[in-house]
């Protein structure tokens, strides 16, 4: 096995985004296909400890930099160390996360080696002639590309969370290779620091509940958060709210905002635009609460309630509690 | 930054609205027909935080777009809302180009500009949606850049600090000449004022050909020639299949939380 598929692991506090792990899935997958290996690098501060982790999920190899320079991801310094990597190793396949800093650096590291890449794919398999098949929605997830790439390594950012997630094994062996650091960090990017933290995690939510335009006001967002809590999932919103500044861009579901995967989505006064569909229709259990019958979100939907949502919500607060024994106040 | 103030680039795309555009489900084509084209949303904040520095610091704006020639009324409503100047690269040998081949025209057209400041475009395109070709322009020119800018803090005569949502927020400081792409959150555009638009009816539109780039980029590294992904097929995704139970009325509530329950959401 000479060629390899190289998965870039993405950390953030030095932990590593489960995205590389789905990653290392796939690209064992097309690994095995292929005849090749493998290989992963991780870049930051205290990383040296996760590399084990890659090998547990996949990886043959990993090369691991390590130093106090990388803590913060400065997307100079770290193109420079996975475009000389890439031209160290040559890796046939070279899979970054479609996470916002996957999607600011594998454009550098693409354009450094010239070669083509493809944006946020949603699968990649290899057909009959041994090509990579990369697929990617288009035009709001309306359709579907097909893309090979003429050039190598085929490089794709992949979606969090449409890969499966493979199986630990705590018996798998793999090489760990400790790279020096770069000798200088390009320092005409300084990272200062966080100045917020996201306050919602809408990819990882198990359930959200999301409110549109069928609201009437900013504080029935309430409502909504309460109907969330009682089920242990969050709040969601369609664009409309976002731009009435209503609520944070944080919690918006759709093409401009966040790509959702829960096993409950339920959505409130949410008519369906393509633009909010794009971004929960892969939800496990769709469920749509809206007073138009001829809604579009009902033809997306597993279980539809023709209805008024604030006669609906606070009916169904007011059962769950019953169910869960929540007292009244 | 030089005596006359801030040189600003900005990159604009002309785009079908992405609403209304129609599919053919049989070829998977899209029929451009169905919709008529806008500037891509999120680049219309990239010209107004150009024009915000514009009014601080001083300085001009050049805006670029590549594409046919109807994107010519993207770059003269670009001129109503301020920019003092608008190229288009327009030419058969730019089309069908990937990411990579429209960088490369992109950064060809702006290095025969001459001196920069600062290239600001969108976060990414709504029809593209790859958020590529900033960062690639980035690389090309050899500068940083920082995506998903929501708020310029500070700019000054070699830097500008910005934060970047990146989901967690984070705060840079770049050194001039540096490429920015923007999110929605970074500002409101405003909209032209009619002189605005009386007046940019008279102004020029540059027309640039791949020629005229031959200085600084091989021409055989744009459009489709010179990309390194090709599509092979088109696929309307099949749209999964749901069971679409409908409740109404007065018990609908009741019914529903019943579903609930039996996937295991409300428990006691």
């Amino acid at each position: 096995m000479s060629g390899g598929v190289l998965v870039y692991a993405e950390t953030t506090d030095s932990k590593i985004h489960p995205v590389s792990f789905e990653l290392l899935g796939k690209a064992r997958e097309i690994a095995e296909k292929l005849g090749l290996s493998v290989w992963s690098v991780i870049i930051g501060f205290g990383v040296r400890q996760s590399a084990r982790e890659l090998i547990y999920y996949g990886a043959d190899r990993v090369y691991v930099y390590d130093h106090e320079s990388l803590k913060d991801f400065n997307v100079l310094a770290y193109k420079e160390i996975l475009v000389k990597l890439a031209r160290e190793t040559n890796p046939e396949i070279f899979l970054i996360g479609a996470t916002p800093l996957g999607r600011s650096l594998a454009p550098r590291v693409a354009a450094a080696l010239d070669t083509g890449l493809t944006a946020d794919c949603t699968d990649l398999w290899v057909d009959e002639d041994g090509d990579l098949i990369q697929v990617r929605p288009a035009f709001t997830g309306n359709i579907l590309a097909h893309i090979k790439t003429v050039s190598r390594p085929i490089m794709s950012t992949i979606r969090y969370r449409v890969m499966p997630m493979p199986k630990r094994d705590e018996g798998r062996k793999g090489e760990i290779i400790i790279k020096d650091p770069p000798e200088e960090i390009d320092a005409r990017i300084r990272s200062l620091g966080i100045v917020s933290r996201r306050k919602v995690n809408l990819a990882d939510a198990e359930v959200i509940v999301s409110g549109g335009r069928g609201l009437k006001s900013k504080e029935d967002l309430k409502m909504l958060e309460e109907l969330a809590k009682l089920l242990g999932g969050v709040l969601g919103v369609s664009r409309p709210l976002v731009d009435e500044g209503w609520i944070t861009k944080d919690h918006q579901v759709g093409f401009s905002g966040n790509t959702v995967k829960p096993r409950l989505y339920i959505a409130c006064g949410i008519s369906g635009s393509p633009q909010h569909l794009a971004g929960m229709r892969d939800s496990e259990t769709i469920v749509a609460i809206n007073i138009d019958p001829s809604a579009p979100i009902f033809r997306h939907a597993d279980y539809g309630v023709v209805g008024d949502l604030y006669e609906v919500v606070p009916k169904l607060i007011s059962m769950i509690k019953e169910v869960k024994g929540v007292s009244r106040p | 930054m030089g005596g006359e103030g801030l040189k600003i680039v900005v990159l604009i795309k002309q785009v079908p609205d992405i609403e209304r555009v129609r599919f053919d489900v049989e070829t998977g084509k899209i029929d451009r027909s169905s919709a008529p084209a806008e500037t891509n949303p999120f680049d219309l904040h990239a010209l107004e935080a150009a024009v915000q520095l514009k009014e601080r610091v001083g300085g001009s704006i050049t805006v670029i777009s590549m594409g046919p020639r109807q994107a010519e009324s993207s770059l003269r409503d670009a001129l109503a809302r301020g920019a003092d100047r608008a190229i288009l690269l327009t030419d058969t040998r730019f089309a069908g180009a990937d990411t990579i081949a429209t960088s490369r025209a992109l950064a060809a057209a702006i290095r025969k500009l001459g001196g920069f400041d600062l290239i600001l475009c969108g976060e990414k395109t709504v029809d593209g949606d790859t958020g590529q070709v900033g960062p690639e322009v980035a690389e090309i020119l050899d500068i940083p850049h920082v995506a998903y800018v929501s708020e310029i803090r500070e700019i000054s005569g070699d830097e500008v600090i910005v934060v970047s949502d990146m989901g967690d927020k984070y705060l840079y400081e770049v050194k001039l000449p540096a490429l920015l792409t923007v999110t929605r959150e970074l500002n409101t555009p405003r909209l032209p004022a009619l002189r605005d638009v009386l007046r940019a009816r008279r102004k020029r539109i540059e027309l640039w050909s791949a020629d005229d780039l031959a200085d600084y980029e091989d021409p055989s590294r744009f459009g489709i020639k010179g990309s390194k992904t090709i599509v092979v097929k088109v696929v309307v995704p099949k749209v999964e299949h749901r069971r679409g139970v409908i409740f109404r009325g007065g018990d609908a509530a009741e019914k529903l939380l019943k579903v609930l329950e039996e996937g295991g959401f409300v428990k006691p």
